[in-house]
């Protein structure tokens, strides 16, 4: 009844490689695109913006980066917390040495400095792979964040260790800083979130992301025909930084407003973006995007129910909240091992045949 | 001799205590790793758990009594003024040794066959839910440990080393933690114990064949899942004991789970599969640390001893993937 594929023939090249092949599909995202660009700048306030959408977006950007490494090309990564720090620090000393610098670009340029970093540090993956690598990755984690602590350059020498946002406009309009409104902000991370992507979806599905799927499923058999594990793997780690540094900057400058290394980037910040990518679905860009949203929304609905709801005190709900997400994660791998966007398939593939279910 | 030898030498011991307990967390992580090819994140937080039921049972204080108190309004905290320590310590092993069982039963068993990283991801899930539960179960604030190993610098060894050191140099003798002594003496007999068991047991020797060959295992009529529930206890003795030391040295936190992210230097360092590389990769993990943080660590900010462990990791890696002892990676397509 949804899904009606007959009829829906392919004539030329064009329409037979684009994105969304159903039509249904096609309506239905755009549908959606309008309502987030057109409709929700409107309605939103500064509730949602500050503690549900802008959060969410935030750390789908730092997911579809985290998959494109872990997802797509099999390496997994626990520096996530870090490079999200290059990224902030990158746009914290870009916004203050180059007051003029429009914010777009000062976002992108942190991506681009995290995506030098992360080639860095992706260098020993040509080594080794799995836990190791997971390990190697660590030494990313706690040697970034040590040096953003003990390097007073990269925080202007503040008396705190801090870095606080400057007010930075676009067309006028305050889109960092705490005078900023909450559309402008929505707005600011989103067109970063749907252009990043469009470019992520084209990316895996082009030869690049071939490559990488081919090194994920068997390295070795991928060299012998023909992919070369150093681009490939080098690529994977300078795309997938390059969107955890964006994310990182938007985290800090939109988001946060001021940071404190250990704090906003720790550890703990690296396990969440997995757990997003494994609950939503390793290579699946979709799955990154509901694997952050249900992640993140997740504790918030928990703790407005038992906080809200029951009364219940917050450092209670708090423990409550960390034994229900690890029995999610450990329900997740033993009924889904690949995650919300498998479901999503299934999903999908039941309501094509529907109401005929053979 | 001068200070400054004396100086050195005392910052390699410490080093030394340090890495017996890095070896301890990383024990744990072998021994499951070895029976069941799992990377078990969880050990850290195990020896947290350990840590809090055994402080828990001491002091006599009612399980989940926050969240009681909660619910039905009550206002319950101690059931008795505590129990003795040592019958403590066997019922945390009792209360341990339950939660290897519910692992296996819940968890593991729903996940054979699935892929390395999908298990080691369902171990980090099992942390999460551990720390919550400790939590939840004894409360989060920090409690001392206490039972009764002596702790403190030793008078002795300050007296000896003092007249060490050169006529007229300022010094004044090493202070060692007596308390690391006993670690040491303990994590000793903790191997031998061990080796004892996996040498000249039947168990013990199950497990071996567990480790070495699955399938073979299974064919000559061992039972899988008992060995993964003993293997799981066992480590869940380690981790115990790794939980009686770091809770006596620096109090029972949140920060103890944190430990079980040094041990995985010390595995690579060592390699996973290997007990004697365990410990040596862990000594020399420790004493790296401190030797850097006290030689080069002033030059450049200090507290390096948050990330040292990592990067030698990371060299190391690079010249050798499989560790000091561990099996050779062959890789077929």
């Amino acid at each position: 009844m949804f899904y009606r594929e007959s009829g829906d023939f392919k004539s030329n090249y064009a329409a037979d490689q684009q994105t969304f092949p159903i039509k249904f599909d096609r309506i239905g995202v755009a549908i959606f695109l309008v309502f987030a660009f057109f409709i929700v700048p409107f309605i939103i306030n500064d509730y949602w913006e500050k503690s549900i959408i802008v959060p969410v977006l935030v750390w789908s950007l730092a997911a579809l980066g985290l998959n494109i490494l872990t997802g797509y090309c099999g390496l997994v990564s626990l520096g996530t917390g870090g490079f999200m720090a290059v990224g902030a620090y990158a746009s914290y000393k870009l916004t203050t040495s180059f007051p003029e610098l429009n914010m777009f670009l000062v976002i992108l340029f942190s991506g681009g400095i995290t995506a030098l970093v992360g080639i860095l540090f992706g260098l020993p993956s040509l080594r080794i792979k799995g836990f190791y690598l997971a390990v190697a990755t660590l030494a990313a984690q706690f040697f970034l964040i040590w040096l953003f602590n003990k390097v007073p350059w990269f925080y202007n020498s503040s008396a705190s260790g801090m870095i606080t946002v400057p007010e930075r406009t676009i067309f006028g309009i305050a889109v960092t800083g705490s005078n900023s409104p909450p559309w402008a902000t929505y707005l600011f991370c989103l067109i970063f979130v749907v252009v990043f992507a469009v470019i992520a979806r084209n990316l895996t599905r082009g030869r690049l992301g071939r490559s990488w799927m081919a090194i994920r499923d068997m390295d070795i058999a991928a060299e012998i025909i023909g992919v070369a594990p150093l681009s490939a793997k080098l690529s994977a780690f300078a795309i997938s930084s390059f969107y955890i540094g964006l994310s990182g900057a938007l985290f800090f400058s939109v988001y946060l407003g001021a940071a404190e290394p250990t704090e906003a980037f720790g550890i703990d910040k690296s396990f969440l973006v997995l757990f997003m990518i494994i609950i939503g679905g390793l290579g699946s860009i979709f799955g990154s995007f509901i694997g952050a949203a249900f992640m993140f929304l997740l504790p918030v609905l928990f703790k407005n129910i038992m906080v809200g709801g029951f009364g219940w005190p917050t450092d209670m709900v708090q423990h409550l909240i960390f034994m229900l997400v690890g029995a999610l994660i450990m329900f997740f791998l033993i009924v889904e091992p690949h995650g919300l966007a498998q479901l999503w398939r299934v999903t999908k593939e039941k309501l094509r045949l529907w109401p005929f279910p053979h | 001799m001068s200070p400054v030898i004396l100086n050195t030498i005392e910052v390699i011991l410490n080093g030394l205590m340090t890495g017996v307990m890095y070896s301890l967390v990383a024990l744990g992580f072998v021994l499951i790793f070895k029976a069941s090819g799992i990377f078990n994140y969880a050990q850290g937080v195990m020896a947290l758990f350990a840590a809090l039921t055994l402080v828990g049972f001491q002091t006599g204080q009612v399980p989940f009594s926050h969240l009681i108190n909660v619910i039905f309004g009550t206002n319950y905290h101690n059931w008795s003024n505590g129990i003795n320590t040592f019958l403590a310590i066997v019922l945390t092993m009792l209360v341990m040794i339950a939660l290897a069982w519910l692992v296996e039963r819940v968890v593991l068993r729903h996940l054979v066959n699935q892929e390395q990283i999908i298990l080691f991801m369902a171990t980090i899930g099992l942390a999460f839910f551990m720390e919550g539960l400790g939590d939840l179960m004894w409360g989060a604030n920090i409690k001392v440990l206490d039972v009764g190993l002596p702790s403190g610098g030793s008078f002795w060894l300050e007296d000896v080393t003092r007249e060490w050191a050169s006529e007229g140099s300022e010094y004044y003798g090493m202070y060692i933690d007596v308390l690391d002594v006993w670690a040491a003496g303990i994590a000793v007999v903790l191997v031998i114990a061990l080796t004892i068991f996996s040498q000249y047991t039947k168990t013990g020797r199950a497990l071996r064949a567990v480790a070495d060959d699955h399938q073979a295992a299974l064919t000559v009529g061992i039972s899988l899942r008992t060995i993964w529930v003993v293997v799981w206890s066992i480590a869940g003795f380690v981790a115990l004991v790794a939980g009686i030391m770091w809770g006596s040295k620096s109090g029972i936190q949140f920060s103890l789970s944190l430990i079980a992210l040094k041990a995985l230097p010390v595995l690579i360092l060592g390699g996973f599969t290997s007990i004697p590389g365990a410990i040596i990769g862990g000594l020399v993990i420790g004493v790296g640390e401190k030797l850097f943080e006290f030689g080069i660590g002033p030059l450049i900010g200090g507290a390096t001893e948050n990330w040292f462990a990592y990067v030698l990791a990371l060299l190391f890696l690079m010249f050798r993937p499989q560790g000091l002892f561990g099996d050779k990676i062959i890789e077929r397509v």
